[in-house]
């Protein structure tokens, strides 16, 4: 599967939220998994859940299940896998909520 | 020889009592955590009446993390890690953040079965397609060492950690494995106890067996009956019970207060052979593993002062002191002491033992012996065998040398643990 990036012109057209709010709302579902108070304090679309918030792997399914909670959207197993880092699941949340809004 | 074995530490949360302090006021006085169940009654049990520890949202919060509590829906652990940290405290011992584990303490924290509720929970999830809903959460707390595993991560244990199972006997198997491997110098210091869930799900089997008591719904506190003529079934309970057993060479090291030491016990089956079958004792078994116990701890049989025993309020209370009989070989008018914290708390299955022992402890070390409650109408059964003056009901406060404590379970199996009081040289 390839990952589409998208650009703020697209991703204001079709959904409510852009990156900036998506990362907002990603930081209040991940803080309860990571104990890394000025990790948490600058997150931004380089931070890995595992090296720099310390989230312990198993909890990654908790968070998926928290955000597919939040956005109301449905991740599948492949996307799932590819939830490291705020950048690569700004982009998943962004790519499903494209595809509900469409 | 092998290390002295003592216990440094204890920790509880019983239907009638979930400190320490609340757990010894209320087996002095009798108090009963007996209460009525309305969820049980919702459900149409025989038995509605039953042990719960009543903890609040507040207490839990002290020993698990906000994202510990996000989906903990198993009360065996809360229990038992309750418990567990209460007595790693008592005994002094402090929680370190160390970077490297305590490699010379580990547990042997025991479960008949662990988060049913979280168990059931899960199993309708999967039976609705939601699989993927499960979460990171059912596995550590419905695997059966879930318990120990919650305790080793908060303590740091870097020794053995594991959990046992062996039914009813489960709380005093527990000790005496911790006992051995401090015994052999494979640990300096052991957390014993065990847990058991509360709620419909861990009961039903029981109540369909028709082994609890239907007769005392309207009266919960009356209904646990040991030794009672009118004893007709046992209440089921709940909790966790937990004690910290070290090396006495090191409790002197660090100056711990010492509750007792473990003098020695034993561990059999009666291979449901004879008279034993899945749910009744093999008397020859159950004697057999008392006179091994005596003998593993160098005691003989007249200088026991105090019998704490399984006595859980079925019919079968006659034939467990009838056993006790025949090994100690003591006549009826020198019997020692008996009771039964099953009065007061019910049957708290796999975490019987370790409730049991630890009020066991407070016995030896404060010098008392807690009262039996519900056997005014003692049964002539017991009384043909041993003097009613052996069977304590009010407090007995005096100073104790030598406590046997004996757990019975299902699948014919025994445990019998023989403790001293500690005097410090």
């Amino acid at each position: 599967m390839v990952l589409v990036i998208l650009t703020p012109a697209l991703f204001f057209k079709n959904t409510p939220m852009n990156k900036e709010e998506i990362i907002e709302a990603l930081k209040t579902i991940v803080e309860p998994y990571s104990e890394e108070v000025s990790a948490l304090a600058h997150i931004d679309e380089n931070t890995d859940f595992i090296n720099d918030l310390k989230i312990n792997s198993a909890n990654l399914v908790d968070i998926v299940l928290d955000i597919e909670e939040k956005f109301n959207i449905e991740i599948d197993n492949d996307s799932m896998a590819k939830m490291l880092t705020v950048k690569a699941t700004t982009e998943i949340i962004a790519q499903k909520l494209e595809a509900n809004a469409g | 020889m092998g290390n002295r074995v003592v216990i440094t530490g204890l920790g509880v949360c019983a239907p009638n009592g979930t400190t320490i302090d609340e757990f010894s006021d209320a087996i002095k006085k009798g108090l009963s955590g007996i209460r009525h169940q309305p969820d049980l009654e919702a459900l149409n049990f025989s038995c509605q009446i039953a042990g719960k520890p009543v903890l609040s949202e507040e207490r839990i919060s002290q020993y698990f993390t906000p994202l510990e509590l996000r989906n903990l829906n198993s009360t065996g652990i809360i229990y038992g890690v309750i418990a567990g940290l209460d007595a790693w405290k008592d005994a002094g011992l402090t929680i370190e953040n160390n970077e490297e584990p305590d490699w010379d303490s580990g547990t042997i924290f025991g479960a008949g079965t662990s988060g049913i509720d979280k168990f059931r929970w899960a199993i309708n999830k999967i039976d609705a397609l939601e699989i993927k809903k499960l979460g990171s959460s059912v596995v550590i707390q419905t695997m059966a060492s879930g318990v120990s595993a919650f305790i080793s991560g908060k303590l740091g244990l870097g020794n053995q950690v594991s959990t046992n199972s062996s039914a009813c006997a489960t709380g005093a198997e527990s000790i005496l494995l911790a006992y051995e491997r401090i015994k052999t110098g494979q640990a300096t210091r052991m957390l014993a106890g065990s847990t058991s869930d509360s709620g419909p799900y861990i009961w039903g089997g029981f109540d369909a067996m028709k082994v609890c008591t239907f007769k005392h719904n309207h009266e919960p506190e009356k209904g646990s009956r040991p030794m009672s003529e009118t004893a007709s079934g046992f209440v089921p309970g709940s909790g966790a019970g937990a004690l910290v057993l070290e090396s006495l060479e090191s409790a002197v090291a660090r100056k711990a207060k010492i509750y007792g030491e473990v003098l020695g016990g034993h561990i059999n089956s009666g291979g449901q052979r004879g008279l034993g079958t899945m749910t009744a004792p093999n008397p020859t078994a159950v004697q057999r593993c008392i006179q091994i116990a005596l003998k593993n701890a160098g005691i003989e049989a007249q200088e026991i002062d105090v019998i704490n025993g399984h006595l859980t309020a079925t019919t079968k209370d006659a034939l467990e002191i009838e056993n006790w009989k025949a090994a100690l070989e003591l006549p009826a008018d020198d019997f020692p002491y008996i009771n039964s914290v099953k009065g007061m708390i019910g049957h708290c299955i796999a975490a019987s033992g370790s409730i049991e022992c630890v009020a066991s402890m407070l016995e030896l070390s404060e010098g008392f012996i807690f009262p039996n409650i519900n056997c005014e109408d003692l049964s002539p059964e017991v009384t043909t065998l041993i003097d009613a003056k052996c069977i304590p009901q009010t407090l007995i406060q005096q100073p104790i040398n030598i406590l046997a404590k004996a757990s019975f379970g299902f699948g014919d199996i025994n445990a019998c643990i023989i403790f001293q009081k500690y005097t410090h040289e």
